[in-house]
């Protein structure tokens, strides 16, 4: 009885409390959070919602069922730019990674000037798309461009139209985006190997392993979480493309740069076919999802 | 404590969205075995080589930018022009309405800064040193919309802003990126390597959560203030599909769309387009000398950004 008297009250005054600190703790979040569940919560929901509506701007919206997931396998557009998307992941994602993993295990050394390299690296990340997309634009001109002049410097009889042929235009884009990118998880990588204890090396060398069993038995398996976090965004950024392309490009020639997120602008906001192209974001978002849980599926696997 | 706040769930999704090894500063360190002198030789070669590829489009650009627009493309290629074109950085004032340009884009990028850096350190702190229920639950979701492409509910987005009339006004782009959860996750990664027993301190001497959050944490986390201060400067500087479906009136047109369409109107004035690109990448320039080492921070910390 004695202790049920003391405790009840104690008991009270936590619960207070603890619905005190929720109030403070939500007054935290709040600010940020109405502007978060508006702007991005609600339109992800509704995205859902719109994929199954026939719904323009001028008349009201329509309940269609299924009916534009079925459009869009009839829509030749849709097919090309899903296999445009999935050309330009499969070239900018390994050699995006490749790149960075490079130049992280380059500048990973002790040696002069390392602050200015990877510095320089890391640069054209944060220099503006537009400009880095008109520049590279130039450098590709089939006829004058400083790269076609340096092909046929080293030889090259009858190097490719670059942008204007619709064979050579997404290896044009794949190759300016890899140029910018790979600063950007190089630093990534750096932090990862940074994170190697040089332990593990002067013991593997203590055992008479040579550089490239110590690059593949230590180096590679440490850097699987940061591989691992790196395939992840990189994935990602890729079925996302759009600023690169629409200035480079746009979707040409014929339609041959022509990307899921470029459709998604097109039918949504040009065209102002709102349930069509939500239909067509709901297919990249599934895309970007079983990528992301498959990659996490295997991780996991491998961790165990 | 409630079962939802234990959860280990969501910092394990935390870390793994947090790249490995995060938070160390990785410029200032200088690991590694040390070389021999072939080796350093090999090496010194090889970053020279990977510099030139870095550096030979900007210098292009610039170089470009100073010739007469029949020079732009020549055989063989003038890397230093024959004669100094300075007159394109005057010229292209009057040819586009390029400093409507630079004081849009210094609007909305400072503005959304300054939004997503306050509401995002202010909510970081609810989400690292408060516990209540359903904290951990929402913080899941702000993690979970990282991954979800923007294009994915750009038209809702649209559909919304059509309806409350702010189609074409900043206020638009103002909104879609000052509330970000990455702003939030950027700090929550910071705030929860400072240790809970500061804020217990403060506590006890009487601070309430307002007061520790403003006196004692946002002190402690400047360099990761600075860090998602320049990442939001950059990327919302450098934005360029937010602008290009928002603004159809050129007066609120910002640097990338002025420079992407004089692209397309003046399509052979490559020295003028040159130019143009110049002045667009100053600004970034300077932010990026001033606080490169925070940058490099912030990447190593969240790697989210773009």
């Amino acid at each position: 009885m004695a202790i049920a008297a003391t405790r009840a009250p104690v008991r009270q005054q936590s619960r207070a409390r603890a619905r005190r600190n929720a109030l403070v703790g939500w007054s935290f979040i709040l600010p940020n959070f109405i502007g978060f569940a508006v702007l991005t919560l609600i339109p992800m929901g509704a995205a859902f919602v719109i994929a199954f509506m026939e719904w323009d701007s001028y008349s009201p919206p329509e309940w269609v069922g299924v009916e534009n997931f079925e459009r869009l396998l009839g829509d030749q557009s849709f097919w090309i730019a899903l296999g445009n998307t999935a050309y330009y992941a499969a070239g900018h994602i390994p050699l995006t990674m490749l790149a960075a993993l490079g130049l992280a295990l380059l500048l990973n050394k002790r040696i002069r000037g390392l602050g200015f390299f990877r510095t320089t690296m890391f640069f054209p990340y944060i220099t503006s798309l537009v400009a880095v997309a008109v520049v590279w634009n130039m450098l590709f001109n089939p006829t004058m461009g400083p790269i076609n002049q340096f092909l046929e410097w080293i030889g090259v009889q009858d190097p490719p139209g670059w942008t204007t042929t619709s064979a050579w235009s997404m290896p044009a884009v794949i190759i300016t985006s890899v140029w910018r990118d790979m600063g950007y998880y190089m630093v990534l990588y750096l932090a990862g190997l940074q994170a190697i204890p040089q332990e593990y090396y002067e013991a593997a060398e203590v055992d008479g392993a040579n550089a490239w069993q110590r690059f593949w038995n230590i180096t590679i398996p440490s850097l699987r979480p940061t591989t691992f976090f790196v395939l992840i965004m990189v994935t990602i950024a890729s079925f996302k493309v759009f600023d690169l392309i629409v200035v480079m490009t746009d979707g040409g020639p014929g339609r041959s740069t022509l990307v899921l997120s470029q459709l998604i602008y097109r039918e949504g906001i040009r065209e102002n076919r709102f349930g069509y192209s939500s239909a067509i974001s709901l297919v990249l978002f599934l895309i970007v999802l079983v990528f992301t849980v498959v990659q996490f599926r295997i991780q996991k696997r491998k961790e165990d | 404590m409630s079962v939802i706040s234990t959860l280990p769930e969501v910092d394990r999704l935390a870390d793994e969205l947090t790249p490995p090894a995060a938070g160390r500063p990785v410029t200032a360190k200088r690991r590694g075995p040390r070389l021999n002198p072939a080796k350093r030789v090999i090496l010194y070669v090889l970053l020279a080589a990977l510099t030139l590829l870095i550096f030979v489009p900007f210098f292009w650009m610039v170089s470009s930018s100073l010739k007469h627009n029949n020079q732009v493309f020549s055989i063989p290629i003038q890397w230093v022009p024959t004669e100094f074109v300075w007159s394109n950085y005057v010229d292209i004032w009057t040819r586009i309405p390029l400093l409507t340009y630079l004081k849009n884009s210094l609007f909305l990028s400072v503005t959304i800064t300054f939004l997503q850096v306050l509401t995002g350190s202010f909510a970081a702190y609810g989400f690292s040193k408060m516990r209540f229920k359903g904290r951990d639950v929402l913080f899941v979701i702000y993690i979970a919309t990282i991954a979800v492409p923007w294009q994915a509910y750009m038209i809702p987005q649209y559909i919304m802003m059509q309806n409350a009339g702010l189609v074409n006004t900043h206020l638009s782009i103002i909104l879609l990126q000052a509330f970000g959860a990455f702003g939030v996750f950027l700090m929550r990664q910071y705030y929860m390597s400072i240790p809970d027993e500061l804020s217990e301190a403060a506590r006890i001497d009487g601070l309430n959560e307002y007061r520790i959050w403003w006196r004692i944490i946002l002190p402690l986390t400047k360099p990761a203030l600075a860090s998602l201060a320049l990442l939001t400067f950059v990327s919302t500087w450098n934005d360029y599909m937010g602008p290009f479906i928002y603004f159809t009136s050129n007066d609120l047109w910002t640097v990338q769309i002025g420079l992407r369409s004089f692209v397309g109107q003046f399509d052979a004035e490559y020295a003028m387009i040159m130019t143009g690109s110049v002045i667009s990448v100053i600004p970034i320039v300077i932010v990026f000398l001033l606080g490169q080492r925070f940058f490099i921070q912030g990447i190593a910390t969240s790697g989210l950004k773009g």
